[in-house]
């Protein structure tokens, strides 16, 4: 193991160790921490410019009360639900196919098909912003959710294509093989041979692709609007034009759009990180 | 299940069984495929199209050549943007490092040490827009904890937003923080896969500390060192969100990089003007292609051996 295990060296370095752990993690997550406070503090206390002091009162609960029965924020993160899970779905299926079919298959486009997904998935956004607004606009899918969502499922599928196919090569090939001989049809292959085995990697994705659809919001720029429409990364900032300087409100609305993908992460902390750092080791 | 399959004497059924391997993948590939072409690989030309036109997005675009990138040489905001997005290429790159230096901080086993690693983690979870946000609060003149903090040290309050010299590195530094925390997660992963041998003997052979890192370590982290930088380098040049949030482009337009002042031109203040947009979009796009084209060549190499 490198570094050194802290355990067998002295008793003085281990001490240290365990002491500047936690002080480093504060220094780490100060801006955070920092957000956190304000959005239990009265409103009064930024009147009165008592920023850092000990709260003048615990307002935690009509803060966050606030946000959620006098915003439209309920309805952001409604949004937001409803174009992150159908694009996790819609994606994981397409990858899924196209993963298996690059995976599995040798044919002579083989590489440039899957070549052509990477490339794709490192484009920058600008350069299909016009095509992909007009796009939306000639479909009549303009500031809806399903504009956002198609597209975000095409997008996605690169990233994910990448992933899967990675994943099937991994797999052993003789199973396939073994199925064919006994003459087993391929989309039956597909279906009861390679897709069970890719339970880790489609819970990985699910994960993956959640937090990436939640937290977008150049495209829900882009091609949403209003708040029938708009994702909760979007429908913050008019939540900040609203609560102009009610510094305890908008921080109060910040960690609530916050959250979802927070919580998702520590649910399925093991998949998300196989997920992210997936080619990271040999 | 073999049941289904087994040939059925008619001649058409024959004939799929043979060309049945032939065809599958293509018939797996064709809406995954047809999907990205719609959406991604076709407006990347469509883009390049625009880009030679004068179009306000609803009239008739008129044809102009090559007028839109002409004009971008004579634009002063395209080379501060151009600017920028050098300074974010060369500092985002500062997250490898980092982001090594705290793994190889955390990679101990003390008891709760796995907590300390989510928690490091945590702010790459966040979504841009609130770490824009924390980050605006953060630096604020008035009462920003960073202010507070330099006021420790008897030093002014300095306004990092609202300075045309500062705010960029304000910003990059904000991008920073979620990008270090990525990278650090890749090298944690990379360490565990680290041969353990390789370093006893280094220690037998008395390697210690930075020789160590450099000789031993570091090599088996290639892997890992290869998508850090990879995901760095599209992060830097993809950086929108925060800017959009933390200071819409300025002070008098000094914080904007490339994918900022396309979408200004195309979709904002300056009317809706898509020809010129999209040449700046090009012009992003051209210099991503160099970094995309090492990419794949790096895989395909790989995918040779």
């Amino acid at each position: 193991m490198f570094p050194t295990p802290i355990e067998k060296q002295p008793r003085a370095a281990q001490l240290t160790y365990q002491a500047f752990l936690p002080l480093a993690l504060l220094l780490w997550l100060l801006p955070l921490i920092a957000v956190m406070i304000f959005s239990i503090k009265p409103g009064a206390d930024f009147g009165n410019a008592n920023y850092w002091g000990w709260p003048s009162s615990f307002e935690g609960f009509t803060n966050y009360g606030k946000v959620f029965l006098e915003s439209q924020m309920p309805r952001y993160l409604l949004n937001s639900v409803l174009i992150t899970v159908p694009t996790v779905i819609g994606c994981i299926a397409l990858s899924a196919m196209t993963g298996f079919a690059l995976g599995i298959y040798r044919f002579r486009a083989n590489l440039w098909i899957f070549f052509m997904f990477v490339a794709g998935n490192f484009v920058p956004f600008q350069i299909l912003m016009v095509p992909v607004r007009d796009l939306t606009l000639d479909l009549g899918l303009y500031n809806t959710k399903t504009g956002l969502v198609l597209f975000h499922i095409a997008f996605q599928t690169g990233f994910c294509t990448l992933f899967m196919r990675n994943f099937i090569r991994q797999l052993p090939f003789e199973l396939i093989e073994a199925a064919r001989v006994e003459g087993v049809a391929e989309w039956r292959i597909f279906w009861f041979v390679v897709l069970p085995l890719m339970k880790p990697a489609l819970a990985a994705l699910s994960v993956l692709v959640f937090t990436f659809i939640w937290n977008d919001y150049f495209w829900a720029v882009v091609l949403t609007q209003g708040a029938e429409s708009q994702p909760v990364t979007a429908g913050i900032t008019s939540f900040n034009a609203q609560y102009r300087a009610a510094y305890h409100l908008m921080s109060a609305g910040s960690i609530v759009a916050a959250l979802p993908p927070v919580a998702m992460f520590f649910l399925m902390q093991k998949h998300f990180i196989a997920g992210l750092t997936l080619g990271a080791v040999k | 299940m073999t049941q289904a399959a087994l040939p059925q004497s008619t001649v058409r059924k024959s004939w799929w069984r043979r060309n049945q391997i032939a065809i599958t993948p293509y018939l797996f590939l064709a809406p995954g495929v047809l999907f990205f072409a719609v959406y991604v690989i076709i407006p990347i030309f469509q883009s390049f199209g625009i880009s030679l036109q004068d179009w306000d997005g609803l009239g008739q675009p008129t044809y102009v050549g090559l007028e839109n990138y002409r004009e971008l040489g004579n634009d002063p905001a395209f080379y501060t943007s151009l600017k920028n997005n050098v300074w974010w290429l060369l500092l985002y790159l500062l997250a490898i490092p980092a982001g090594l230096g705290i793994a190889l901080f955390l990679n101990q086993t003390v008891t709760g040490i796995r907590i300390y690693k989510s928690l490091f983690f945590f702010p790459f979870v966040i979504s841009q827009v609130v770490v824009g946000l924390v980050f605006t609060w953060f630096y604020d003149p008035a009462f920003g904890l960073l202010n507070v903090m330099l006021g420790w040290f008897g030093a002014g309050p300095i306004n990092v937003l609202g300075d045309p010299r500062y705010v960029t590195f304000g910003i990059i530094l904000a991008g920073l923080w979620p990008q270090t925390a990525y990278c650090m997660i890749l090298y944690l992963t990379g360490l565990n896969a680290v041969n353990p041998e390789q370093i006893e003997a280094g220690r037998l052979d008395n390697a210690k500390g930075w020789r160590m890192l450099w000789h031993i370590v570091l090599p088996q982290l290639k892997p890992a060192t290869f998508i850090a930088f990879v995901v760095t380098i599209i992060g830097a040049l993809r950086s929108f969100d925060l800017i959009s949030i933390m200071t819409q482009g300025g002070p008098f337009g000094s914080s904007r990089v490339l994918s900022f002042y396309m979408f200004e031109v195309a979709l904002s203040e300056y009317g809706f003007r898509m020809g010129y947009g999209a040449a700046i979009a090009v012009v992003l796009f051209l210099i991503m292609l160099c970094f995309i084209a090492y990419f794949l060549f790096s895989m395909y190499r790989e995918e040779r051996r």
